[in-house]
């Protein structure tokens, strides 16, 4: 476990799921992180989401459930309606306190959770969204130490949530959406790589 | 160590603390979240640190009381989630009616909405007057709220919506009284229910129950815990007594899961069966 990253975490809202849906067909089978997703979805949405991209990506998708231990390869949907949080032994656990930044569940909830279980070895990533949710999530993963993308605003549906964490913090990158999941793709094995070899 | 290993630390004595001078156990709450919201009562008080805060804690009551709010989650609403009441009307109200008596126990009752929800569900269905309601929760502050019945009249729209699809069978309109800007509830719904302070991480069983709601509160636990408070469920309730849980919890994967059966699966019903 000596990978430069062990976790994604990723924000989205309006126009998330063509967004989401781009980013993620872009990633291989054998993609080795898991992949963990806050989009807002109107509360009585259910499970349609994991659905819908489970249908179109090659890597597992599902609804994360309350205490599931977090398995590499698989990306894992905040169930809607209630926030999702990482447990520092890598498990998720949910909470239905009220909305953060009008949203539940909410990325910071998220993006702040996942730092206590992934330190400095996380990447956080924030899509299209008409609101702010994620920008206290982002700077807290550039103060640990993260690696923060951010979808290039001019590209977005909804241009205000990636303004917002850009406007926060120093991000890592800021891409167009066609290229985000090849760069994390790039990102990912290349430090992946790197580490194997020095193991050698 | 790092700063996140020191706060870890930081964080286990204020929850020591918490129960020693207080008696309320958060040790085995599940962590990230008590520990997000200890963290912004931090930065939102200007503390420097969570032991800075600790010291605060230890002498000055009406802060431990501001913390324990930030706590202890207390969003509920009436007829949360309105297929499970539905699917309470149509799948378990039958077989309640078998029983000449009825003991409910709502175990995390909160500010008591989904506790009036119970009780005009019963009424409705012809089994309010033999019933018993026990509504707990272990802050008694919010036990007070749900004892006085008054809520703001805001999320009135979206409870009478809940309640439709609940399967309502009157108007919501016939169970309050509005007042400017909050409703009072009728009083009629609170003759059965004994309102009391029960913390399902220190005490134990208190009477034999033919249904259990216990709704978004184990989310809450570490597994230790959450097998604390199955037990206790397991040992309040009558053989064929009924459990419900919340949406996203559920008692498979526990030990207790050989002695459930699913009354309606998706809705988290359940029923002890030895």
């Amino acid at each position: 476990m000596n990978n430069r990253f062990e976790a994604v975490v990723i924000g989205s809202s309006a126009g998330g799921i063509k967004a989401l849906t781009a980013v993620l067909t872009a990633l291989p089978k054998e993609f080795p992180l898991p992949i963990i997703i806050v989009q807002h979805l109107h509360p009585d949405s259910d499970s349609y989401l994991a659905q819908i991209l489970g249908a179109k990506c090659e890597l597992k998708v599902k609804q994360a459930d309350e205490k599931e231990t977090i398995a590499e390869g698989v990306i894992y949907i905040a169930p809607p309606n209630y926030h999702l949080l990482v447990e520092e032994d890598r498990s998720f656990s949910l909470s239905i306190e009220g909305s953060v930044n009008f949203a539940r569940p909410s990325v910071d909830v998220l993006f702040e959770t996942a730092i206590y279980a992934y330190r400095n070895k996380i990447i956080g990533i924030i899509l299209t969204g008409a609101n702010n949710d994620g920008h206290q999530g982002v700077k807290r993963i550039k103060q640990m130490g993260g690696y923060v993308i951010v979808q290039d605003p001019a590209t977005a549906e909804a241009d205000a949530m990636p303004r917002a964490a850009i406007a926060a913090t120093k991000v890592d990158k800021i891409l167009p959406l066609e290229q985000i999941g090849p760069y994390l793709l790039q990102l990912v094995n290349r430090s992946t790589k790197k580490t194997r070899y020095n193991e050698k | 160590m790092d700063d996140l290993e020191t706060q870890n630390i930081e964080l286990q004595l204020l929850l020591q603390a918490i129960y020693l001078k207080y008696g309320y156990d958060f040790r085995n709450y599940a962590k990230a979240s008590i520990k997000r919201r200890v963290q912004h009562r931090m930065t939102k008080d200007g503390f420097e640190s969570i032991s800075a805060m600790q010291h605060k804690l230890l002498y000055d009551v009406s802060f431990f009381e501001t913390l324990l709010l930030d706590m202890s989650i207390n969003v509920t609403e009436m007829f949360r989630d309105p297929g499970f009441y539905f699917a309470l009307r149509k799948f378990v109200v039958a077989e309640l009616k078998k029983f000449p008596f009825l003991k409910i126990w709502h175990a995390g009752c909160a500010t008591g909405e989904e506790v009036y929800s119970m009780a005009i569900l019963l009424k409705e269905e012809g089994l309010y007057d033999r019933t018993q309601i026990y509504a707990t929760d272990m802050n008694e502050i919010v036990l007070k709220q749900a004892k006085d019945g008054i809520f703001n009249i805001s999320r009135l729209k979206q409870y009478t919506a809940n309640y439709q699809k609940a399967g309502g069978q009157e108007s919501f309109s016939d169970y309050y009284v509005a007042h400017y800007d909050h409703v009072v509830m009728d009083k009629s719904l609170k003759e059965n229910i004994l309102f009391s302070d029960h913390n399902l991480a220190t005490d134990g069983v208190f009477g034999e129950m033919n249904l259990i709601m216990c709704r978004n509160v184990l989310i809450y636990f570490n597994r230790e815990l959450q097998h604390r408070a199955l037990g206790l469920f397991f040992d309040s309730l009558c053989t064929d007594g009924f459990l419900c849980l919340g949406s996203k919890e559920s008692i498979r994967f526990s030990e207790y899961s050989d002695t459930f059966e699913d009354v309606v699966r998706e809705e988290k019903i359940y029923r002890r069966i030895s």
